[in-house]
């Protein structure tokens, strides 16, 4: 039967005081090491802007504000095992499960040996055969179908693995996802349906995307779990996420995790939010930023201190200008190769493969 | 050599496929217990059990788009549309997914499935039973079109189907599958994709057909052989890709071509096929390619004359052959 969202808001609560790490049942490197890819993607991320507004690259889309909620949730999947069905703003959840700086800078530039696309597709539409993580496209939600296909797979095939998609609550009310839903739901598919609820679809509100409060209130419908999750708060996304893995791993069935983030930026470097959103309100989204209150949390704890932080920044620093570098260096796609990868057996790519990418 | 009817073709391919290969499944609607509507799935359910034919709900968009992760996963699945006239629900996930994944994933990733549909007119399946949908998808690069019009190719493409790496819309005509019989060897032989079928040699007109108008044009042919007039029939067979050489090669002989599809004549398959003739065989050309196809309304009406007012048939085929001719 699906928990409600307020039973799984209460199950799912701050993490107390004390000894952190064994209270939620990691070790202190592991949140070290969650503190590093939620602070490296912001920093890729920035990046992204920055490159954007000195006309380098023409397009961004990501998830600043989304980083924690990604990163706690996808903790648990099996590397090269699970899979992962991202969207546009996965940043966080692609580099937790395997992809490189290096790999997200050369979508920016589109450049050939871009895993996610050879430079074909817009920045934010990763993938990664190499680490099970599929191919995303632009048209919303169409992913879901994807996750559930890659479960029944799974299920038949008899591997354990679990699949975790992701979308926006916008996408939510989409035919795909409740289709989705709903046949994960009849044959108990290892799928964690993950909809990070930003409280805006470009600039429509939630109040006007859907008739419940909660996203997760949906999962009733298709009898599995539905949970809340504070999205900025890490070790509460970790935990919800560790217990969807496991059920689905256990042969449990699906769960619908709706983590409730707040959207630092615009939608995309083509929109200005200040048009429909007010000063106020931005104001106080800052409040609900994870990595901040990650960082606290952990010095609070005693597991982070001056000098782990100085690393860490120095170390990530380190590596996204390297992945700016780097990348930025390597060849563009040549147009003699654009009639590519049409159908099996046209002619392969001979710059195809990641060198150096890893 | 054993005879079978269209639908019996089908059926024991499918047997035969998911036998050979284990990671072939069989999903869509009804196609467990009951065996499909049409039955094209019948006793498969018995055979391989509900892990490898299962019974969706009633949600196009689901049956395709899990079927791209089935495939993007190591299986090869068949789904199966009850109806091409309700493929459109998953329209967004064969064209925007399923024949976009290599492409767009520069050939990273793929998705190899054969989704079937029974298609066509002339069942009294009236506006949404009866529809000719193919013109929707041959515009795809990355699909794959199908169109058997016999046991035998049904049987052969179907096999090169399953076992080709992209997504192939193989496109069933339900008035054959049991007006139809031929024979069928029972050796493991396919039919190549993107290869048509000279179906009768002639030498004045050319009569390009796929399909229940194959079948047509063949009745036409006999036809207008009463008047004097030789009239080669290709079937197409495969629709993308084409198999522009045939064409091409028969047109140059004959100087002469008559398209025909069962889909209205607008933007419809065939106006392909004319633009194909008019830029690469003008100068071979005796006389206007013409089209003989369905009437501009959106959808074949029920009642008996409504329907035969809108079916393409056999004597409005050799009409157009014989003017052409005396041309
Ligand atoms: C089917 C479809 N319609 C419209 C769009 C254009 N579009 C892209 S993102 C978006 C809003 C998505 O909102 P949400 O699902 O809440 O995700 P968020 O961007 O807030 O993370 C829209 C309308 C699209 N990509 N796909
Ligand atoms: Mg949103």
């Amino acid at each position: 039967m699906a928990t409600t969202a307020a039973d799984a808001r209460a199950a799912v609560g701050d993490a107390p005081a004390g000894d952190l790490a064994a209270k939620v049942g990691l070790t202190d490197q592991q949140l070290l090491d969650m503190y590093a890819l939620i602070a490296l993607t912001r920093a890729v991320d920035e990046r992204m802007w920055i490159l954007n507004r000195a006309g380098k690259v023409p397009f961004v889309i990501s998830g600043q504000g989304h980083e924690g909620a990604q990163v706690g949730l996808a903790f648990e999947l099996r590397k090269g095992h699970d899979w992962m069905v991202p969207f546009y703003r996965s940043v966080a959840s692609v580099l937790t499960f395997g992809m490189t700086a290096r790999e997200i800078m050369l979508a920016q530039f589109a450049r050939s040996i871009d895993p996610s696309s050879g430079g074909r597709q817009m920045p934010g539409h990763y993938g990664a055969a190499r680490h099970n993580i599929l191919s995303t496209s632009s048209p919303v939600a169409t992913q879901v179908l994807h996750a559930v296909g890659i479960a029944l797979a799974a299920k038949i095939r008899g591997i354990d693995q679990v699949v975790m998609t992701s979308l926006g609550e916008g996408a939510s009310n989409q035919g795909d996802f409740h289709e989705g839903l709903n046949f994960a739901g009849i044959h108990r598919l290892p799928v964690v349906t993950v909809v990070e609820n930003n409280g805006y679809a470009i600039s429509v509100p939630a109040r006007l995307q859907t008739a419940v409060e909660d996203v997760a209130d949906r999962a009733g419908g298709y009898a599995m779990p539905g949970v809340v999750v504070d999205g900025a708060d890490v070790l509460a996304c970790y935990r919800a996420g560790r217990e969807a893995i496991r059920r689905a791993r256990a042969g449990e069935g699906p769960t619908l995790i709706e983590a409730k983030v707040t959207r630092l930026t615009g939608h995309s470097s083509d929109d200005q939010q200040t048009k429909y959103r007010s000063a106020e309100e931005l104001a106080s989204g800052k409040d609900r930023d994870p990595l901040p209150r990650f960082r606290s949390q952990l010095r609070d704890a005693g597991v982070l201190d001056d000098e782990h932080e100085s690393t860490i920044a120095a170390e990530i620093k380190a590596a996204v200008d390297d992945a700016t570098d780097w990348a930025e260096a390597q060849p563009e796609p040549d147009p003699a190769t654009a009639e590519r990868h049409v159908y099996a057996g046209d002619p392969p790519d001979p710059s195809a493969g990641q060198p150096g990418a890893g | 050599m054993p005879v079978r009817t269209y639908i019996e073709a089908i059926r024991e391919t499918l047997r035969e496929e998911m036998r050979r290969d284990a990671s072939v499944i069989v999903l869509g609607e009804d196609v467990g217990k009951k065996g499909g509507v049409f039955l094209a799935t019948d006793g498969l359910y018995d055979e391989f059990g509900e892990g490898r034919v299962i019974d969706t709900p009633l949600t196009e968009s689901l049956i395709i788009g899990a079927s791209i992760g089935v495939s993007v996963n190591g299986l090869r699945p068949v789904p199966e549309i009850q109806f091409a006239d309700f493929i459109f629900p998953a329209f967004n996930q064969i064209v925007s997914e399923a024949a976009r994944m290599r492409y767009r994933s520069n050939g990273t990733f793929s998705c190899p499935m054969t989704i079937r549909a029974p298609f066509g007119g002339g069942v009294h399946g009236a506006l949404y039973h009866s529809q000719s949908v193919e013109a929707f998808f041959t515009h795809v690069p990355g699909l794959k079109v199908v169109v058997p019009s016999t046991p035998y190719d049904a049987r052969g493409l179907l096999r090169s189907s399953i076992r080709d790496d992209d997504p192939v819309l193989f496109f069933e005509h339900k008035k054959l599958y049991r007006s139809v019989r031929g024979e069928v060897p029972d050796s493991d032989y396919s039919v190549p994709l993107g290869r048509a079928n000279i179906t009768r040699p002639g030498t004045q007109v050319t009569i390009v057909a796929y399909g229940l108008m194959a079948h047509y044009a063949l009745e036409a042919a006999e036809l207008v052989e009463a008047d004097g007039i030789s009239a080669e029939v290709i079937d197409v067979r495969t629709l993308r890709p084409l198999d522009t050489e045939t064409l091409l090669d028969s047109v140059k002989k004959t100087g002469k071509a008559v398209i025909v599809y069962e889909d209205n004549r607008f933007g419809g398959y065939g106006a392909e096929i004319a633009a194909l003739l008019a830029e690469e065989a003008f100068d071979y050309l005796d006389g206007p390619v013409t089209r003989v196809a369905g009437p501009e309304v959106p959808g074949v009406p029920y009642s008996h004359g409504l329907e035969d007012w809108f079916m393409v048939d056999p004597d409005r085929i050799a009409e157009a052959v014989r003017r052409l001719a005396a041309y």
